[in-house]
């Protein structure tokens, strides 16, 4: 049993241990808490106790000998920044849901089950295990949907499940075209990095990279697969949307730094130009999109379009040619970018859920002058809001600042059009926040503002972390960016292959 | 040393935040607090002007961010935290009990703090977080009455129109990186072509939209909208003054490029002259203060694109003094007589005498009569001004002795049938000692801070700016600029000339009209088309093969499937069929058994013989 198993395994014992000693719902949800906790204090002690370049807490044990896939983990300045996150988010959620009332038992279980598959995915080393945890989570968030959402949630969930069930089958499509063209045959991805497969059939590498670019860019998810989410946002449970957008989704980005651009270079070079294009459509689009919505939650939805748009920007620009320092803080601002949308827009999501819970509503012309009823609310909304429109002082801006300067700095006119192009999503996200705050908090009061009631003790010992975090991020970045930095290097390297 | 650097914006920026979080609980420190911060601020700002710290400090993968402060950092952080202590004490009083004190403090410490982190930056990146924070503020500030939706309209309006500006300076720092590898401001004029001129293109933007520099000046008069002490820190040291400053700090940039130097002269003379004539059409007084100070800023930007730095500062340094000042005053009037309206103002100086003479000083100070500070820091610039910039400039100057002169007379005419008190608001009919306090200070700066244009003190002047060699004015140019503006505000002062009503130039030249028609509202149209475009077409789309799917199955279940199950039905049925004919000769009657063996017996032995 290595520390890494034990992180990613421990909140299942949790979950198991719930069902067996038949734990009522404040236990239930305590242990969710507790084992949440735990494995945050742990991946804090892994964090601190790495040992970087390269990969610790490796561990590889046989487990499909005759397809040599192997349950293989390992923690890098990568994977250990999305750990450290998934477990954040979790235990903020675990701490919101200390108001939740229905079939709380399961519930706490799901997220416990949850958990563990997000921790297993952002430490996997192994194609097949890899696999294994995306599916899952495609399953988990399933029931988290259909089982505790509102509005037209089965209808949702299973558009859901079916949307994304097939991008992971794209996936699987191009895991199985890495594992033929690997020689040895192999799904370990240690291996599939030091030996690119298919590096002398640039047709088929380009069928391969196509597939895995489709499967992760419907998760991810970048125009134009992105239609499944609003609608399973919009009718999840605010923890689901919190965990959805602020875990779930660096599932699809993730895979692109770890699977599509080191294991397939020459294709990821050849094609990048087409990756940037999608980059800077999925950030325009979404922003356009979501400045459009009267629905609060369907407007955060799309927001997370435009900001997986810039990662997906800077992943293409760094397989550009171009300055080699400029695509090293792409890649960097892209990791941030990960985390910091993940604290933000995890916040985001539990604040529509603090409002949905008062008045079951998300319409924003249904409010109006909430500052008045709900000052902490609106303090907390306000600073989320500007977090996600990248003002400086949050980690948004981190993120972006590093991904604009290092697209245009790449110095290639195509990255200094496509950067260019991108920068305005900056304006328009600050447009459609400005509107919502004015709807929701400012101005005049509207019906359902009576309803409102300032945030409560869980909610609040919930959200407040992830924002000051951001804050943190926002204003002492190196302790992140030192843990990043080298990944990036790496990458870029791998890359220029 | 550089512990100085670091406690300089950390003080207010601090203090501000802890009053931010504390919320209304500190309402009632919050007065003492804030203005404690802004002395300690200005002690800080005198210290480090003396002893010009420098930190550099890592921030992004090989870009090392810095603060330092050299000369025109030094005039510019003591401006600052002057200006922020005079609005914090005047503030003290002007900002009532029962408003949110706490929360207008902690703005206020914060904005300052932006400012002070944006005149000391020596990178883009610094630079350009604390020129967002300062938008963010000014956003907060202005929407202060949040109440009421036209203002938080307003507030959108001031930060989205900065923030389109500020695009330009995310721009220009991929460029710069592009260009030479680093974030560095001093690096800037030595990148490579066409990287160099895409920084300054980039940079310039960012610069006009922060000083509502045409045509971006519309955002500045709906930024009246928030309390008079914002629009005196946001009109005199802070966020306006930022555009300039950023200008004058890349001068050399400017002139590296060859052309940006002659854009941006052309953009700051331009907007001196049409911005001077939309003041004097105004008719209420905060907006005529407005429109003022954009056409002052557009003398400083036109300082920077012809390079004169010692002048530009001067000019920002008097400006500031003079416009703090006036929009103090315009507050005291504002709260004590409850209107801004220039014609209900009549006899406003008599009332409040203390008020009215700073008031009256600081606008003279404007009309640039000599001998105060104004009319001196004006000819510095336009002595490095060629030809007919310099035509543009003087006409600006005439415009600008006519709006204040205009404001002079308004507030000093005997109160007649037009004034009406509390037109916009119940008036408190006081002026308190808060509020007066800074008045005499700043007028002071204002009258005399022309002292750096004179002949023996605009060398060290220039000096302490590093901009030595720089013309200083003649006397010839002196003499013409402060006769005309002499003259022309006695012809204002007799008021035997009318001035015709300018539609056009009472409403800030329809820009705002303009922006909204041309920019605001394609853009949402576009955003509501692409919404539309995203629900029917593309997520229409994927509908309809999930619909194509469910056709498929049951095209399938009624076509394929029945048949197939048919024939295995049929497949049945005949089993069934042979299986009851099978069972008929199961009687159970043991003769007939024996008669069944029997002509089985019978036909096996024919078949026997038959085949053998």
């Amino acid at each position: 049993m290595t520390v890494l198993s034990l992180v990613i395994f421990l909140p299942l014992v949790a979950a198991l241990a719930l069902y067996l000693f038949r734990l009522g719902d404040r236990a239930s949800v305590w242990t969710w808490i507790v084992a949440s906790a735990a494995d945050l204090a742990i991946v804090v002690a892994l964090w601190i106790g790495y040992d970087g370049p390269g990969i610790g807490y490796e561990t590889n044990a046989r487990w499909i000998p005759s397809v040599r896939a192997g349950y293989h983990l390992g923690a890098d300045g990568l994977s250990l920044p999305l750990l450290a996150l998934t477990s954040f988010l979790f235990l903020g959620c675990a701490v919101y849901s200390l108001r939740q009332t229905h079939r709380v038992r399961t519930f706490a279980a799901l997220f416990l089950f949850l958990e563990t598959v997000s921790l297993g995915l952002f430490a996997a080393l192994d194609l097949l295990l890899f696999f294994v945890f995306f599916d899952l989570s495609i399953v988990a968030m399933y029931f988290v949907i259909a089982g505790w959402g509102h509005g037209e949630r089965l209808r949702s969930a299973l558009r859901f499940f079916l949307y994304t069930f097939f991008g992971s089958l794209a996936l699987l499509l191009g895991f199985i075209g890495l594992y033929l063209g690997s020689s040895p045959k192999t799904f370990d991805m240690v291996e599939l990095t030091r030996n690119p497969p298919l590096a002398d059939s640039p047709g088929l590498a380009g069928l391969v990279l196509l597939a895995i670019v489709v499967g992760l860019a419907v998760k991810t998810p970048t125009v134009p697969f992105h239609t499944w989410l609003p609608p399973a946002h919009t009718d999840a449970p605010a923890a689901g949307s919190a965990i959805l957008a602020g875990v779930l989704l660096k599932m699809g980005t993730y895979g692109f730094v770890r699977i599509a651009m080191p294991m397939l270079p020459d294709a990821w070079r050849k094609y990048a130009w087409v990756i940037v294009i999608v980059g800077a459509v999925s950030v325009v689009y979404g922003a356009l999109v979501a400045l459009a919505q009267r629905n609060l939650k369907r407007l955060i939805a799309y927001t997370s379009v435009n900001h997986m748009g810039y990662i997906v920007l800077a992943v293409g620009a760094a397989g550009l040619a171009g300055d080699e320092a400029a695509r090293r803080l792409a890649v960097t601002g892209a990791v941030t970018q990960m985390v910091s949308h993940g604290l933000l827009t995890g916040a985001l999501f539990l604040l529509c859920g603090v409002l949905y819970e008062r008045t079951t509503s998300y319409d924003m012309d249904e409010y109006g002058g909430v500052a008045r009823v709900a000052p902490v609310f609106a303090g907390l909304l306000a600073v989320a809001s500007f977090g996600s429109l990248g003002l400086p002082g949050l980690s948004g801006f981190i993120a972006e600042f590093q991904i604009f300067t290092g697209v245009i700095g790449a110095g290639t006119t195509g990255a200094a059009i496509a950067g260019g192009i991108s920068v305005l999503g900056v304006l328009i996200t600050a447009a459609l926040f400005l509107r919502l705050l004015q709807r929701v908090l400012l101005g005049e009061p509207g019906t359902l503002t009576a309803k409102v009631t300032d945030v409560g003790v869980a909610e609040r010992l919930a959200i407040v972390p992830m924002l000051a975090l951001a804050v943190v991020i926002g204003v002492a970045p190196r302790f992140l960016l030192d843990l990043v930095e080298p990944v990036s290097s790496a990458v870029i390297a791998l890359v220029a292959r | 040393m550089s512990a100085i650097a670091w406690a300089l914006p950390a003080l207010p920026l601090v203090v501000g935040a802890l009053l931010l979080l504390a919320g209304r609980r500190a309402d009632r420190g919050a007065p003492i607090l804030g203005v404690a911060a802004g002395l300690g601020t200005l002690g800080l700002a005198v210290a480090a002007a003396v002893a010009r710290p420098d930190v550099t400090f890592p921030l992004f993968a090989g870009l090392p961010a810095g603060m330092a402060v050299d000369g025109l950092s030094a005039v510019l952080v003591v401006t600052v935290a002057s200006a922020a202590l005079a609005v914090l004490v005047f503030a003290a009083g002007d900002i009532g009990p029962d408003e949110a004190r706490a929360r207008f403090f902690g703005l206020m410490l914060v904005f300052a703090a932006a400012m002070l982190v944006t005149v000391t930056a020596t990178d883009l990146a610094v630079l350009l977080m604390a020129w967002e924070v300062m938008g963010a503020m000014s956003y907060a500030l202005i929407g202060f009455w949040w109440h009421d939706d036209e203002r938080v309209e307003s507030a959108n309006v001031a930060f989205l129109t900065t923030r389109a500006g500020d695009l330009g300076l995310y721009f220009a720092a991929g460029c710069a990186v592009a260009g030479t590898h680093s974030l560095s401001l001093d690096a800037l004029p030595d990148a490579a072509s066409p990287w160099r001129d895409l920084v300054a293109a980039g940079v310039v933007l960012a610069a006009l939209g922060k000083s509502a520099q045409l045509p971006f000046s519309f955002w500045l008069s709906r930024a009246m909208a928030g309390p008079s002490p914002v629009s005196a820190l946001l009109h005199s040291a802070t966020m306006v003054a930022a555009g300039a400053y950023l200008l004058l700090r890349v001068h050399p940039l400017l002139e590296s490029t060859g052309w940006a130097e002659t854009l941006v002269a052309w953009a700051g003379a331009l907007t001196a002259l049409v911005m001077g004539a939309v003041a004097v059409a105004q008719r209420d007084l905060k907006q005529l203060l407005a429109a003022s100070t954009v056409a002052q800023i557009g003398f400083m930007v036109l300082a920077a694109g012809v390079g004169s730095v010692a002048g530009g500062t001067a000019q920002l340094v008097a400006h500031a003094a003079v416009k703090c000042l006036l929009f103090l005053g315009a507050g005291a009037f504002l709260t004590a007589l409850g209107t801004k309206d220039l014609s209900e103002l009549h006899g406003a100086a008599r009332r409040y005498r203390l008020v009215g003479v700073t008031f009256g000083v600081g606008a003279l100070a404007l009309a640039g009569l000599p001998p105060l500070s104004i009319w001196a820091t004006k000819d510095t610039i336009l002595a490095s001004t060629p030809g007919s910039l310099y035509a543009v400039g003087l006409a600006g100057g005439v415009l600008a002795a006519a709006y204040s002169v205009k404001m002079i007379v308004a507030v000093w005419h005997p109160q007649d049938a037009l004034t009406r008190d509390d037109a916009e608001q119940p008036g408190t009919r006081h002026v308190g000692l808060a509020e007066k306090l800074p008045m005499p200070v700043l007028a002071a700066v204002g009258v005399g801070f022309g002292i750096v244009a004179l002949p023996g003190v605009l060398g060290p002047w220039q000096k302490l700016l590093g901009a030595s060699g720089e013309h200083g004015p003649t006397a010839l140019e002196l003499v013409i600029s402060g006769g005309l503006a002499v003259l022309v505000a006695a012809v204002v002062a007799s008021r035997r000339v009318r001035v015709p009503r300018l539609a056009v130039a009472e409403n800030w030249l329809y820009l705002g009209q303009a922006a909204d028609r041309l920019v605001a509202r394609p853009v949402l149209a576009l955003a509501n088309a692409l919404a539309w475009f995203d629900d029917r077409v593309l997520d229409g789309a994927v509908r309809a093969v999930a619909a194509g799917g469910r056709a498929a199955a049951t095209v399938t279940s009624r076509r394929v499937e029945l048949p197939t199950d048919g024939l295995v039905d049929g497949l049945g049925r005949a089993v069934r069929r042979l299986a009851a004919l099978a069972r008929r000769p199961q009687t159970g009657q043991v003769h007939t058994y024996y008669a069944q063996a029997a002509v089985l017996l019978v036909v096996l032995t024919l078949v026997v013989v038959l085949v053998g």
